[in-house]
């Protein structure tokens, strides 16, 4: 066993470097470019952690993970206790440690930015995730006493899992109701492999199904069934079915046959398999000069899969700057270091087309920044004459994603705020009918897996608190 | 698991599934559709439901062998069950009391407009319903039809049954001897229904297409499906797939429509190549 190192000693120790897969060799396959931690890597970065009381990265962690604990344990060589540690607050950690913005979360609090870089908190959150995925044993689960009273979780995306996690934990009997085949959200259909490989999502929701969670696919709340109905069988719902409706920018051509949203691209790739077609039956194309519109984590994801699909060349335009690109700075910095071309300020104002619906250009006008806007952001200006045609014959738009009101239009007296997201008690994550929570994605938009695993747990605890207490859906009827 | 329960060949390469779903024939009103996958690398595709049996809980679809997926579920017996199959997906067929209405459906499109021609004629319509296809064997569905219609026309684009001509040219022999028609439904292959909005212009009535765009998820995520009807983009999967026929951006529809023709040949061939030495 490793012994702690003195704390100046500690403090001289450098961060380790991820290793990662070769730029060029990766960008022809679709295999996870992160590679991992070894046992040394995780080993060495743990011993950095200065074990802080109170640690200030616990507060930065919106599932409220045990850090220095489960860190504590990794200089132990106690893997597993280190996994038990972590699972008692994150359902997902081999997600979390791959996809969450850590840098900008536990890590940007860590006591070490002060003086260098930060403990890689999510590299020894998936090194420990991914070896307990490798122990054949499986973790004995304490002894739930059974709640005989019935949840129901619409969508199995992170905050649906993890509510669902939660409940099973407590005791109660959770049933999952999910629109596609597969269950994960966008873990699944969104996220591709290279960077969160799809056996890794279905070992967590595998270990999620071990706690007693039903898991029905095929059911779309709102066509199959509606909230309403569901409230006559259940005692509590837990609404997290994302916010996956894609927008388009309204401009000429947007309809030719090779502009896709990110949304079909992805899908097709991830959740169809299209990257392995004609092995897999779901067809895709790619052009040979791919540009992507939009620059966050899915215009990233985009652009990268289009690159491993054979383009030849992949441009990312946006209308603002790098600064304010939503994207993870660790995925901007990938996607351009497997060659993909960035230009910004960037506004495509109409795609070109033939009489076939092929696309052969993109026009475009050049911004500049102007004042602030409400958000603190510089506004992004159309310099007056500055149009030109970029030569392309694929567009990807990634400008993001709104609410579906299917499930909504099923749910009386469930408010929703104008943009058809569901209006929810920050707290407790209570809709304006009892007995009915909602969270994740669809009562925000767009945003993060953890701020929708935060979402779940906090759902869970306040369902939790509403059927302890004696209430029940079923008991009531929509007014 | 949804399963099959009968299978029947009504047509040469037209096949007729009753699958048990009984959460979806619970639900199911005219004209929407299912979306189902054969097996765990197969495409999701969407199939109208031509029928249903909401106590018995099954529902039927009917489809042609078109390609690689057809083939496969073609291919595929009684007591199989299918991976995947979800729905009832789309908006409902407005169904009322109009009066005088006509309904038209060509090739497998017949099947996609009897359960709607049904509920017209029992919401109390007079229902005048045409059907057609290439020749005689491809006629489907006739006594359904005629049971659920007022008055049946039929013909084939060859001569080789009743009458000889398209459905567009007995749409607008109707059109031309009826007062009063206050709404079309016509469903069938891209151009027929191109055709048929172009013959119905002229009278002013209201005119009804179901669009088979090609769909991922059939439930508003993805975009596929997407179509311009009226200068504004909807998806046929949640917005559909019934729409004015009037105000359908048609050659863009159809080019879209083409948009993986090369794959789906690439799909297809080795699947029918191995399918035929296997089977003689
Ligand atoms: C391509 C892409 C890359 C991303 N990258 C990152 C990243 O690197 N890091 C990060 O933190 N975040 C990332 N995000 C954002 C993050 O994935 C989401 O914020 C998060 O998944 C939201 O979780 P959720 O549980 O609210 O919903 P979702 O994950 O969207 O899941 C919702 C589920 O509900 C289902 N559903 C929808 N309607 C119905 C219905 N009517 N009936 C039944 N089920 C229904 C859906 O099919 C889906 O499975 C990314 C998003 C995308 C699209
Ligand atoms: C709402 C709706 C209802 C439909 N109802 C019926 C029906 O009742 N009976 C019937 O025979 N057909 C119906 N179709 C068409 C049917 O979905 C296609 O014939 C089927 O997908 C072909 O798949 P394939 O793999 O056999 O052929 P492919 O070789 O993949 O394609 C053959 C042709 O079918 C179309 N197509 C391909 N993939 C899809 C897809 N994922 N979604 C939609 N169309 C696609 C394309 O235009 C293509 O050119 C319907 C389509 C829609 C959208
Ligand atoms: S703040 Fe950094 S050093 Fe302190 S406990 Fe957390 S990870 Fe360790
Ligand atoms: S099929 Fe995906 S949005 Fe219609």
């Amino acid at each position: 066993m490793a012994d702690m190192i003195p704390v100046p000693e500690r403090m001289k120790m450098s961060q380790r470097p991820m290793p990662e897969q070769d730029p060029k060799k990766r960008t022809r396959n679709f295999d996870e470019v992160p590679l991992g931690y070894k046992k040394g890597d995780a080993i060495y970065e743990a011993q950095r952690c200065l074990q802080c009381d109170p640690p200030p990265c616990v507060g930065g962690c919106p599932a409220e993970i045990h850090i220095p604990q489960f860190i504590r344990k990794i200089v132990e060589e106690d893997f597993a206790s280190a996994y038990l540690e972590i699972l008692k607050t994150n359902n997902l950690p081999a997600m979390c440690g791959r996809v969450c913005p850590q840098e900008e979360q536990c890590q940007r609090v860590c006591v070490y930015n002060k003086m260098g870089k930060p403990i890689t908190i999510g590299r020894l959150e998936r090194f420990v995730s991914d070896w307990a995925r490798k122990q054949d044993t499986k973790e004995k689960l304490p002894e739930i006493k059974k709640k005989r009273k019935l949840v129901a979780v619409v969508g199995s995306g992170p905050a649906g899992l993890t509510c669902a996690a939660d409940l099973a934990k407590m005791g109660y009997d959770v049933t999952i109701f999910e629109a596609l085949h597969k269950p994960g959200g966008v873990l699944t259909y969104g996220i591709p492999e290279f960077r969160l490989p799809k056996r890794i999502v279905e070992s967590e929701v595998d270990k999620i199904k071990e706690l007693g969670v039903k898991v029905v696919t095929d059911f779309v709340v709102g066509l199959t069934k509606g909230v309403d109905e569901l409230g006559e069988e259940f005692d509590a719902i837990f609404l997290a079915n994302g916010a996956g409706a894609p927008q388009f920018m309204h401009i000429p051509g947007e309809n030719l046959n090779d502009v896709y949203s990110a949304n079909e691209f992805l899908t097709r790739s991830n959740l169809m398999k299209a990257y392995k077609f004609p092995e897999f039956d779901t067809p895709i194309k790619v052009g040979k000069k791919v540009v992507v519109i939009g620059a966050g984590n899915v215009a990233m994801d985009a652009a990268r899969t289009a690159l491993r699909l054979g383009a030849k060349e992949v441009r990312v335009v946006y209308r603002r700057t790098k600064e304010e690109a939503p994207a993870r700075v660790e995925e901007i910095a990938h996607a351009e270091e497997e060659g993909i071309v960035f230009d910004f300020l960037t506004l495509p104002v109409r795609i070109l087309g033939d009489e076939k619906g092929n696309v052969t250009g993109m026009e475009c006008i050049k911004m500049q920044l102007g004042e602030p806007d409400e958000s603190g952001r510089r506004k992004p200006l159309p310099i007056e004459g500055s149009n030109f045609i970029m030569q392309v014959d694929m567009v990807v738009n990634a400008i993001g994603t709104t609410a579906n009101p299917i499930v909504a239009r099923s749910a009386t007296s469930v408010q929703t705020n104008k943009r058809g997201y569901f209006m929810v008690d920050e707290k407790t994550r209570a809709t304006s009918r009892e007995g009915i929570f909602a969270g994740g994605d669809i009562t925000r938009g767009s945003a993060t897996v953890i701020s929708a695993i935060g979402d779940g747990k906090k759902a869970a605890r306040a369902i939790d608190s509403y059927l302890s207490s004696g209430g029940s859906l079923r008991k009531k009827t929509p007014t | 698991m949804p399963k099959i329960i009968t299978k029947r060949e009504i047509a040469p390469n037209i096949i007729s599934l009753k699958v048990t779903a009984p959460l979806i024939a619970k639900r199911v009103k005219p004209g929407q559709f299912i979306i189902l996958m054969t097996d765990e690398r197969g495409e999701r595709i969407p199939l109208t439901i031509a029928d249903y049996d909401r106590e018995n809980g099954w529902i039927r679809i009917v489809f042609q062998v078109v390609g690689k997926t057809t083939a496969q579920l073609s291919q595929m017996n009684e007591g199989d069950e299918l991976f995947s199959l979800v729905g009832p997906l789309g908006n409902p067929s407005k169904i009322s009391n109009y009066g005088t209405v006509v309904t038209v459906g060509g090739g497998t499109g017949i099947a996609c407009v009897y359960p709607i021609t049904r509920a017209l004629k029992e919401a109390g319509n007079r229902v005048i319903a045409i059907i057609g296809a290439k020749t005689k064997d491809l006629i489907i569905m006739e006594e359904e039809m005629r049971k659920a219609s007022s008055e049946l026309l039929i013909t084939t684009d060859d001569g080789s049954y009743v009458r000889k001509g398209f459905v567009t040219e007995v749409l607008d022999e109707v059109l031309r001897r009826e007062e009063d028609v206050k709404k079309v439904w016509v469903i069938g292959p891209a151009p027929m229904m191109k055709a048929a909005c172009e013959v119905t212009k002229p009278y002013q009535v209201e005119m009804i297409v179901s669009l088979n765009a090609i769909m991922v998820d059939g439930t508003g995520m993805c975009g596929s499906c997407r179509v311009t009807v009226g200068g504004e983009t909807k998806f046929v999967c949640v917005d559909g797939p019934e729409f004015n026929g009037h105000l359908v951006d048609w050659p863009e529809f159809m080019n879209r429509l083409a948009r993986y023709g090369r794959q789906e040949k690439l799909s297809f061939e080795p699947h029918e190549k191995s399918y035929g030495e296997k089977n003689g």
